[in-house]
């Protein structure tokens, strides 16, 4: 048990399974001596060396293209993409290539492999540093795609990503690195793809993950001040979405406000909430509501305050539900 | 691979173009210059090279027919597959029409632990791999997206992304050298890997970041380059502004170009390849000179884009006459042995055929099989709901 950020416990998760299996290998742009921009892998190249923590040439596709060869191999590559802005030019390979190989052999290999992204923004960074892409790799079949909040998830998920047998994309969400936690290494592990109640409440569900979990709890305490008891909801997993516990909740609430950064339109809150008009359709008491980032390419940082979902525009959606 | 063009569209309007093509001088056809390594000529004479030699000397008259069989067998596999895309069993074909030495001479120089990462065209090199034919064919017949086993032969699924395969392979060469498996000195362990692409690949980023990746890490792979001189529709012009086996010195490592007609020069070169590979010298670039004779698929329509005055230059070149012009005139070969390699060929065309059509089509739920190594609650709900939609017509006939 101990406390730490989140940006450690992934640390120690990576080490935990670099400890555990030997086939683990980093592998991104610097990742090595210097520990990755945000430090997530510091340390890891000094106990591992260079073979198992590999600084790669400056190239997305390269990254994930080898990596793909390693996994062919018998390896669990484990790569870092630095930003979430710089995912595409490896696009091709994630979508064509990762998410295709096993169905196009029958079966007859796997690619386990986890693509790390740092995502989101609220850092006040300049374009391409501050995106949310999540929805793109949970529209693919064939991967899998989860997203932390918090220190305890942090270590413990991105050991189960590394050790699923599927590629899983494993969003962090940058913004909260520096968040600390609880961390019981001891403890059994929640499951990877099962979403978290991380607060109870009766008046209506909110649905979030990643960085938006801090803000829905924030809003929910907010609510309580004035008497509403907010159900806060950590999704975990975006691909494949444990829906279960949302339209739990949400047939106990009837009212549902899904939470974001990334743009609504045809984003992760348009496909929950589909999903419960379909499984939720007579306890619904008002249409589900999304928060999310607006339509738009990100925004210059001067104005991704504005942007950015917050406390005052989840509450005015929960207002809004709580009204109709 | 796709294309839109409809093939065998020569109609009168196209008179004039077909006049003028039979009266034009024949076009410039490149013949790979001097740098081009050369051991047999068209004619089938042996050319000495201080260089390469010794890897063929060790080469017995067995082997040599052997190539020669292979040669025969593949093309012959290439033409039936062909004639079942006519005959509408295959939807699309890509033929290696011409391009069976550089196939089977690299094929052949690879050891059981080398690794081959094809594109979509290399026939010849799963035949030398020992891949069943019949396999090759499922995924241009729909039935599958290859579906074989690519660690059984250490042949990978064909990749139809054009040069995504060239990082994979440099991937797996890292691997190989994570294993330990280079520079041992042990002939049966030692490994390396070929990553198979053509000219048109060339210009891809991932072939060029493939380079980058194998450079830096000195990864035991061998980038093997048939440049057929067509990527589709376009000629090599409007590929690279140099000989593409001289970008490899810009990567830092060596470029070589071979007669990718002529299966003793392809076989020394790669041999050299694969052993400065397996040694720990790192990678090299292989450029094949060589040509596609035939469409690039059964949906092209090479008429609409090159004379066929230029085709016939490089029949002049074909990799099957030379090496039996070879075999005759040294006495390695007699009548029999040609005849009996015809039979064999007519016999497998037969077996590639019925395999084909008595290919099972796959059941239809089986699209939703190895989509994830783990359940997957979405698949499996859509996996019922298929069923139970179809089981909903029960009684009502087919649909």
């Amino acid at each position: 048990m101990g406390t730490m950020t989140i940006a450690k416990g992934i640390n120690n998760g990576l080490r935990a399974a670099m400890e555990r299996d030997p086939k683990v290998v980093l592998m991104g742009e610097d990742i090595g001596k210097l520990g990755g921009v945000f430090r997530v892998t510091d340390g890891l190249q000094k106990d591992f060396g260079e073979d198992r923590v590999i600084d790669t040439p400056l190239a997305e596709a390269g990254i994930v293209g080898t990596a793909i060869g390693m996994a062919l191999r018998g390896y669990r590559p484990v790569v870092e993409i630095q930003f979430d802005g710089f995912i595409y030019p490896a696009f091709d390979h994630i979508v064509s290539q990762v998410a295709k190989m096993r169905a196009r052999s029958l079966g007859k290999i796997k690619l386990p492999m986890v693509i790390r992204i740092p995502v989101g923004g609220g850092i006040g960074a300049v374009e391409h540093h501050s995106e949310s892409n999540e929805a793109y790799f949970a529209h693919t079949a064939g991967l899998k795609v989860v997203c932390c909040s918090n220190a305890e998830d942090a270590y413990w998920m991105i050991q189960q990503a590394i050790e699923s047998d599927d590629p899983v994309l494993f969003y962090e969400p940058k913004r909260r690195y520096w968040d600390k936690g609880e961390v019981d290494e001891s403890a059994a592990p929640r499951e990877l793809l099962k979403a978290q109640v991380c607060r109870e409440g009766t008046a209506a569900t909110l649905v979030a993950y990643g960085p938006m979990v801090k803000t829905c709890l924030q809003a929910a305490e907010a609510a309580a001040a004035e008497g509403k008891d907010l159900e806060v909801i950590d999704l975990r997993s975006l691909s494949p979405l444990d829906l279960d516990t949302v339209a739990a909740s949400v047939e106990k609430t009837g009212r549902a406000v899904i939470v974001h950064e990334a743009s609504t339109f045809l984003g992760m809150g348009a496909e929950i909430a589909a999903a419960l008009q379909q499984r939720c359709f007579y306890h619904l008491e008002a249409p589900v509501l999304r928060v999310g980032g607006y339509n738009l390419p990100y925004p210059p940082s001067k104005l991704e305050e504005e942007f950015l979902p917050d406390l005052d525009r989840v509450l005015d959606a929960v207002d809004r539900s709580l009204a109709f | 691979m796709s294309d839109n063009a409809v093939a065998g569209a020569t109609s009168v309007e196209h008179e004039d173009e077909v006049l003028a093509e039979l009266t034009a001088p024949v076009p410039e056809v490149g013949d790979g210059g001097p740098e081009m390594v050369q051991l047999l000529t068209p004619e089938g004479q042996r050319v000495e090279n201080t260089e390469y030699d010794e890897y063929v000397k060790d080469l017995t008259d067995e082997d040599l027919r052997g190539f020669y069989r292979d040669l025969v067998l593949i093309r012959r596999v290439d033409a039936e597959a062909t004639a079942l895309q006519r005959q509408g069993e295959l939807g699309i074909w890509a033929s290696l029409l011409g391009q069976e030495a550089a196939q089977v001479g690299s094929g052949r120089a690879m050891r059981p632990q080398d690794y081959a990462f094809p594109t979509y065209r290399e026939h010849g090199v799963a035949w030398c791999r020992g891949v069943n034919p019949l396999n090759l064919l499922g995924l241009f017949r729909g039935v599958n997206h290859g579906g074989w086993d690519p660690n059984e032969k250490n042949f990978h699924l064909y990749t139809i992304v054009i040069g995504a395969q060239t990082l994979h392979a440099t991937g797996y060469a890292m691997g190989i050298q994570r294993d330990g498996d280079v520079g041992t000195g042990d002939d049966e362990r030692d490994a390396a890997v070929i990553a198979y692409f053509g000219d048109g690949a060339t210009a891809q980023g991932d072939v060029n970041e493939s380079f980058v990746y194998a450079a830096v890490n000195n990864a035991p792979v061998v980038f093997f380059c048939q440049n057929n001189q067509w990527a589709i529709s376009e000629p090599n012009e409007r590929q690279t502004r140099i000989p593409l086996y001289q970008r490899a010195r810009g990567f830092g490592f060596p470029g070589v170009r071979v007669d990718g007609n002529d299966v003793l020069a392809v076989y020394a070169v790669t041999q050299q390849a694969l052993n400065a590979a397996r040694s720990g010298n790192g990678p090299t670039f292989i450029e094949a000179y060589t040509y596609r004779m035939g469409a690039h698929t059964t949906s092209d329509d090479p008429t609409k884009y090159r004379v066929s005055a230029e085709v016939e230059v490089w029949k002049h070149r074909d990799p099957i006459e030379r090496l039996k012009s070879y075999l005759v005139h040294t006495q390695k070969a007699d009548q029999e042995f040609f005849d009996a390699i015809e039979v064999e060929a007519d016999a497998l065309a037969v077996t590639v055929r019925e395999g084909c059509l008595s290919m099972p089509d796959p059941t239809p739920d089986s699209m939703f099989d190895h989509i994830y190594v783990e359940e997957h609650p979405v698949v499996e709900a859509e996996r019922r709901e298929f069923a139970a939609y179809h089981a909903g017509f029960e009684g009502e006939g087919s649909h």
